[in-house]
This record gives C-alpha cells, structure tokens and sequence, in this order.
C-alpha cells in the first residue's frame, strides 16, 4: 500500500461522521471541517510516528503539517527525507 | 521480565511500606504532604521513575511505570497523585513536546524535587468541556500577558511552576508559568471529600507576562497537543491508581474477613461474604489486566493506546469504588470509621471516577471507538443464502 493511501486509510477509520458514504478528499482540511475531532490529533501523531518511523517533535507541532491528507503526506516524506 | 526494572518497583513497594503507609491517615486528617518525603521520593528518584535516563530518571517503561504506580498508591493515593501531576501530567508532556531548552531547564529540577510542577487546565466554570478555557493570553512584544483563573489544581498550593492553558479567542495555547512570578497567586480549598493532602488549590494570574520561551508546543497546539497528552497520561496513572484502590481494599477486606468473627465463627465464612470477595478477586484483577494491556500498548507506540488506556481509566476507576464500597460493607460500622483505611479509600476511590475525564467522558470516547471499529460488515444477499445451504 502506498504512504497516501496508509494515510488515506487510517483517517478514514477515525472519522467522526458514521454514515456509510462521507466526501473526503485529500485536500480537505480534516479539523476544521470537522471529519476528525480533535482527540484524534494525538493518535494522528501516534501513528505517523509507529507506521512509517519518523519522530515528530517541538517543532513539528505545526497544525498546517496534520491539516489534510495532502498535507500529512507532504510532512512524512520530508521528514523522511532529512 | 525485565529483572532491574522489577527490582526497582519491588524497592519502591519497601519504601512505601516503611516511609509513606504508616503516615497515610495523618496525611489525610492534616491535609498536608511533608516536605521530607518529597525530598526523599527524589532522592530515591520516584519523582521522575517515567523519565529516561539521560534526564536523571529511573527509565520505567510505561508497563513497569505502571506497576510503580499501584505500589505508590497502594500506600496513599494523595502520594500516588503527587506522581500522577509531577512525574504524569507534567513531566510527559515536557518530556514529549517541550524544546530542548524547556527540557534541560525544567526536567533536572523536577528529578530532583526542586521544583514541583502542576497542570493548571480546569476552571471554576470550565471542567469537562477543556477546550472552553477562559484563562485568556494576548501577545505583547517578546511575551505573552495570561489573566484567568484555574480551579481543583492538585498540588497548585505548593507547586514551583504550571504547565496553563489559556486562549486567544479559538487558539489554544500552552505556557510555563513559574509560581514566582509577579500576578501568580494561590489559595488553599479545604473540604474536599479526598485528595486532602494533594495541596488543591485555585490559581490566579493576574496579567502575568511570560516570555515567548515559556510557551509550551506552538502556539495554538494547546488543546489537540498539549492537553491531549497531558491527560493521556494522567489517565494511565488514573487507571492505576484505581488498580491500586481496589488491590489496597481487597486486601482489607479480606484481612478483615479472616479476623472478625459473628454468630460463633470468622465471617470469612459466611458464603454472602464471600460472594464480595470473589467479585472484588475478580474485578481487581480484571481492571489489572487491562491497565497491562495498555501498558504494553502504550510501550509499543501503538495508535490505539489512548483509546485502551480510557478503557483502563474508566474501568479501573470503577472497580475501585465497587471494591473499595464492598470493603466497607465487609468491616460494618467499623469501615464506617477513619480507624480503618477502608473508610479512606472509598472516598479516594470516588475522586478517580471525576478526575482525568469523567467515567461519562470516557464511555463516550470509548462509544465511539466502538461504533467505528465494531461495525458488522454487511455480506451481499447471495453469500447469505449460499451459507444457509451448508447449515
């Protein structure tokens, strides 16, 4: 499985709505449209960190890092990078 | 196993058994916690057991931290709450968010009972709802200017610093704010049903200007970040301190049973006494079980901790007052009394279901953890009928 689709994946299984058909796409700011709560940001950090072995730290804690899809997927790959 | 880690937490039992037990009811009745014992817990380095080595600290993982917890608690939960703020709530969340600087500042005080940090988050109308704070910060050059007022802070009478939450409009931010400082004050409230010598207190800050330096995380990662992991680990301690409660009460309990005797023969005897202890057997060491599992989990890394570690908070936090309630209910009036612990321990047991996220809060995060992982996946209709055929 493809980082974005991990990723893809995992916020999926977290979404606050229960409907069976919710219209997320990897752009959409996930907190501030509330698809996630913000309890979730905690296990979001959890997992980047277990799944794809990268530390997230002091000054990562930038909210623009975890705001979507996109965005989480943009962070990994730096951080992997360095 | 890990033998030096067991070693350590088997030390710690000895010690509470010879330096913090005997003095647990007069801790209750004086609503204080001496100073020596804190110097003495640092000295033996149990006000930083969870912090690594490289920080001064006894490098428990989060399993043995655990077990560490329920010996301390064992013996006296408003000792067991002193780890719980300092070594839990503040020192984690340092330890995983704080700046080098912050870290190399703070955490060597902390290990050595120099400086005693408390976690400022509840407000006189602000408890479940967190992120409602009112304690509001505005920016004024280099620094940030907090005013508000934090009520039910443990330890906030005596505490050196505070981790505070406060807000700018939505944003939640996060600040080191030293007791010291012009603005800071603290006043005492007595009566409370537990917790007596857990120095509560109400705190306020009045234009209190803390540097940029001090603010904890980024600025506006208060809630989700700071907050967030703050509780997380305060409710792992929770879970094991309810563990603690209701080991502490079963033993009570049953030392009671064997003693006390009516109607010609020990009461351990009588088969409705019994059915109390078998329950309290069995719950204790369920809710163990699963504070162990989050341990592990928790060691693990695993994304699903915080959600196991609710359960064990939630869980564990009722076992203890069932068992601690049944404890009572074993001694008679003599449970009645504050001539037995068990009379301390119900009430302390009560505290552990409201604070770190009410049992309410947390049945509603493990709801819904519940409906979004347990959900039967639905089958086509003809998968159905063909699996009937083979009945």
């Amino acid at each position: 499985m493809q980082l974005i689709e991990k990723v893809r994946e995992f916020i999926k299984n977290h979404l606050v709505s229960l409907e069976s058909y919710v219209n997320l796409n990897d752009e959409d700011k996930i907190f501030e449209l509330g698809f996630v709560d913000s309890l979730f940001a905690l296990q979001l950090v959890n997992f980047v960190e277990g799944e794809f072995k990268i530390s997230v730290d002091n000054e990562d804690l930038d909210l623009e890092n975890f705001s979507s899809i996109n965005a989480i997927v943009a962070f990994i790959e730096k951080k992997r990078k360095n | 196993m890990d033998s030096q880690q067991q070693k350590i937490v088997d030390e710690a039992r000895i010690f509470a058994e010879k330096e913090i037990r005997p003095y647990a009811r007069e801790f209750d009745e004086r609503g204080v916690l001496p100073r020596e014992l804190m110097d003495k817990m640092a000295e033996k380095r149990y006000l930083s057991a969870n912090f690594p080595e490289k920080y001064g600290g006894l490098g428990l993982d989060p399993v043995y931290y655990g077990f560490f917890t329920e010996e301390i608690g064992k013996a006296c939960c408003s000792v067991r709450a002193l780890i719980t703020v300092h070594s839990s709530l503040v020192g984690e969340t340092l330890l995983r968010w704080g700046t080098g600087k912050q870290k190399d500042k703070w955490l060597p005080f902390m290990v050595a009972g120099k400086k005693i940090g408390a976690f400022a988050l509840s407000e006189p109308d602000v408890g479940s709802n967190a992120k409602s704070v009112q304690t509001a910060y505005e920016k004024s050059g280099n620094s940030y200017i907090i005013s508000g007022q934090k009520k039910w802070i443990s330890f906030g009478d005596i505490a050196d610093f505070f981790i505070v939450i406060a807000s700018n409009k939505s944003r939640v931010s996060a600040f080191l704010v030293e007791r010291g400082w012009e603005g800071v004050e603290s006043k005492p409230i007595k009566g409370m049903l537990a917790s007596r010598a857990s120095h509560i207190a109400v705190l306020n800050f009045d234009k209190v200007i803390v540097p940029d330096e001090n603010c904890l995380g980024k600025e506006g990662s208060g809630f989700s970040y700071i907050v967030n992991t703050a509780l997380d680990h305060g409710r792992y301690s929770i879970a094991w301190a309810g563990v603690a409660v209701a080991q502490e009460a079963l033993e009570a309990m049953v030392t009671y049973a064997r003693k006390r005797s009516q109607f010609g023969k020990k009461i351990y005897n009588f088969q409705l006494i019994q059915g109390m202890i078998g329950d309290a057997v069995t719950k204790t060491h369920a809710a163990r079980s699963l504070c162990l599992r989050a341990g592990e989990m928790r060691k693990e890394g695993d994304p699903d901790a915080t959600i196991e570690t609710s359960m064990a908070k939630y869980f564990a936090s009722k076992v203890a007052m069932e068992v601690a309630a049944d404890a009572v209910q074993v001694h008679g009036a003599n449970g009645c009394c504050n001539g037995y612990p068990v009379e301390r321990l119900y009430r302390e047991a009560k505290v552990l279901e409201v604070i770190e996220g009410t049992s309410q809060i947390q049945q509603e995060i493990i709801a819904r953890f519940g409906l979004r992982r347990y959900t039967k996946k639905e089958y086509p209709e003809r998968v159905r009928h063909s699996s009937k055929g083979h009945g």
